[in-house]
């Protein structure tokens, strides 16, 4: 299958990426064949199979109890944050 | 001193019997890592004065009288897992200033070990790559020609155990990041059963798909480190809860009464022939020792590389959307507004390879198209996964090469994604079914090593060890070290 240049700019868009000029056209070809190459999947038969959720066979997610066990550390991951006031994470103003 | 020894298992009977502190030992192997620094660039960070920090405690345990088998020896760690307050990137530039905050359940289970950190590991960026060129931290090279990929993503694991620039190293895979660069330098991974190791505090890319395991000289030594990794975690949601054995106990138990089985669709054209004649010899060892060998066939095994594709960039494109630098990792210089924070910073701190997967995973779980790829792939994955039961009906462990050929050049497929997926060929099946898989060396082409590929049912990683370990009895391929780091 073949992607336009349109495509990769909307699941870029999609994925909050933003590409250079120069990165479109080589997202556009290695796509297009990543695309092509997993259509090989199209000619399994797959008819009456579920889907795979879980690796390990009837394994599922595990639930724990809805309680508090991790302790408030925000200084220490706030040590980590691009900007941050008063304990506060900055980001440019989202409402006008 | 002189050397190192070659294993772990010598290193902790020296510190045991007194030969060298573990003081001694550290400093030795940071000698070592600085020399071969400039020429391997398996290293992203050094933890030099932690590490003698780290080894006098140790010594003052042994002293004590508290030590254990593995006080005092030294280890590296892949860059993917946390390490408290040592800078943790997964080799992106993305983390390229992130602190950890804490440590990986792995790297305290192996610090409670006694274990002594040397530093973090070079990788593939976010683990994905398959000869460590998208790391943000420039390519691992090879050390047996550094012309050479080492493999990926965990070059730096496998490139710097090959140098015996470190005793061992802790690594990660997805897809076969620990098999492929292992056999590719000459050294022995295990990649055990998916929630076997916690996955709590390593950096996430495909969450049904990874798990930790080692990279070590010998099958031994990844013996006696992978108790210390393993168990239940409650901290990881998939991590299982099953009983830990000694895996040392069993790895001089008799191969009379294995049955092998090699997997017909392992031999298939794009095989190396001279790699697949290392493969042969090394199974007419296992027969000397006593192994049966039948043929077994798992037909959907072709499809793994196109069903991998489609689920591991699904979750890696849903795993690192996390990164939307507000509350840590790059962010981009005056942002106009949010979205432009969100897509500059991503479009700045991703990497090429790393850009692609989270674009093709966005593409096959957008509306139209989730069912035509994901649930599709899932269930190509069922097939998979069903015929790997079936031949476990037939045989104890299936063998196969590890790889298609040996290392290749630096920059040789850099342009072709779909050629750099194919090294991945034989090793992605198990993680698709979440089995545990080994690679050990079983000898050179053109100076190049190659590993053998030993896969097995759930939670057979004491037989698989045991297996690798008898070869590594017979033979002394996994001993050999480049002779430029000898």
């Amino acid at each position: 299958m073949s992607l336009t240049r349109a495509d990769i700019e909307n699941i870029a868009r999609l994925a909050r990426l933003e590409l250079t000029e120069a990165e479109i056209p080589v997202y556009v070809d290695s796509l297009s064949k990543i695309f092509a190459f997993v259509g090989e999947l199209d000619r399994a038969p797959t008819a009456g199979i579920d889907p795979m959720a879980h690796p390990m066979p009837g394994l599922a997610q595990r639930l724990r109890a809805d309680e508090v066990t991790e302790t408030n550390r925000r200084d220490t991951f706030q040590q980590n944050a691009p900007k941050v006031e008063a304990g506060l994470y900055l980001v440019p103003k989202v409402i006008e | 001193m002189s050397a190192p020894a070659p294993t772990v298992a010598a290193l902790a009977r020296g510190l045991a019997e007194g030969a060298f502190s573990s003081v001694e030992l550290t400093r030795a192997y940071l000698e070592r890592i600085a020399a071969a620094q400039p020429s391997l660039n398996a290293f992203i960070t050094v933890t030099g004065e932690s590490a003698l920090k780290a080894a006098a405690e140790a010594d003052a345990a042994r002293a004590a009288g508290r030590a254990g088998r593995l006080t005092g020896v030294p280890i590296g760690h892949k860059d993917i897992f946390c390490t408290e307050g040592v800078l943790t990137t997964c080799g992106s530039k993305m983390l390229g200033n992130f602190v950890s905050p804490y440590d990986a359940t792995i790297v305290s289970g192996l610090r409670a070990a006694g274990t002594v950190m040397l530093g973090k590991l070079n990788m593939d960026e976010f683990a994905m790559g398959s000869s460590n060129e998208t790391s943000h931290f420039g390519p691992v090279r090879n050390p047996w020609d550094t012309q050479m990929v080492p493999g990926g993503s965990s070059g730096g694991s496998a490139a710097s155990v090959a140098a015996r620039i470190v005793p061992a190293a802790t690594a990660t895979d997805t897809g076969g990041s620990i098999r492929q660069p292992a056999a590719l330098c000459g050294v022995t991974g295990i990649k055990p059963t998916y929630g076997r190791c916690s996955r709590y505090g390593m950096i996430a890319f495909a969450s049904s798909l990874d798990q930790a395991g080692l990279i070590t000289v010998s099958a031994e030594d990844a013996a006696l480190l992978l108790g210390p990794m393993s168990g239940f975690d409650p901290r990881d949601s998939t991590s299982v809860d099953s009983p830990v054995p000694d895996y040392t106990a069993t790895l001089g138990d008799s191969l009379q009464g294995l049955t092998i089985g090699l997997v017909r669709e392992f031999f298939d054209k794009g095989l190396d022939a001279a790699c697949e004649q290392r493969i042969r010899d090394a199974i007419a060892v296992y027969e000397k020792l006593g192994a049966k060998v039948r043929e077994v066939s798992c037909p959907n095994l072709p499809l793994s590389v196109p069903t991998y594709y489609v689920v591991a960039p699904a979750e890696c494109s849903s795993n690192l959307a996390r990164f939307d630098g507000v509350r840590f990792g790059h962010r981009c210089d005056s942002p106009k507004n949010l979205l432009d924070l969100y897509c500059r910073s991503r479009g700045e701190g991703f990497g090429a390879e790393v850009k692609r997967r989270i674009m093709t995973g966005t593409y096959v779980l957008s509306a139209g198209y989730y069912d035509a790829y994901y649930l599709k792939a899932q269930r190509v994955r069922q097939l998979i996964s069903a015929d790997f039961a079936r031949a476990f009906k037939e045989c104890d462990l299936l063998f196969g090469p590890t790889t298609p050929t040996p290392a290749f050049r630096i920059g040789a497929k850099c342009d072709d994604p779909i050629t750099m997926y194919l090294n991945d060929i034989y090793t992605i099946g198990a993680n698709l079914a979440g089995l545990p898989g080994m690679s050990i060396p079983c000898g050179f082409v053109d100076g190049l090593p190659i590993g053998l590929q030993i896969v097995g049912p759930h939670f057979s990683e004491a037989r698989m060890l045991n297996v690798a370990h008898r070869y590594q009895q017979e033979t002394d391929w996994h001993l050999k070290t480049p002779s430029a780091f000898a």
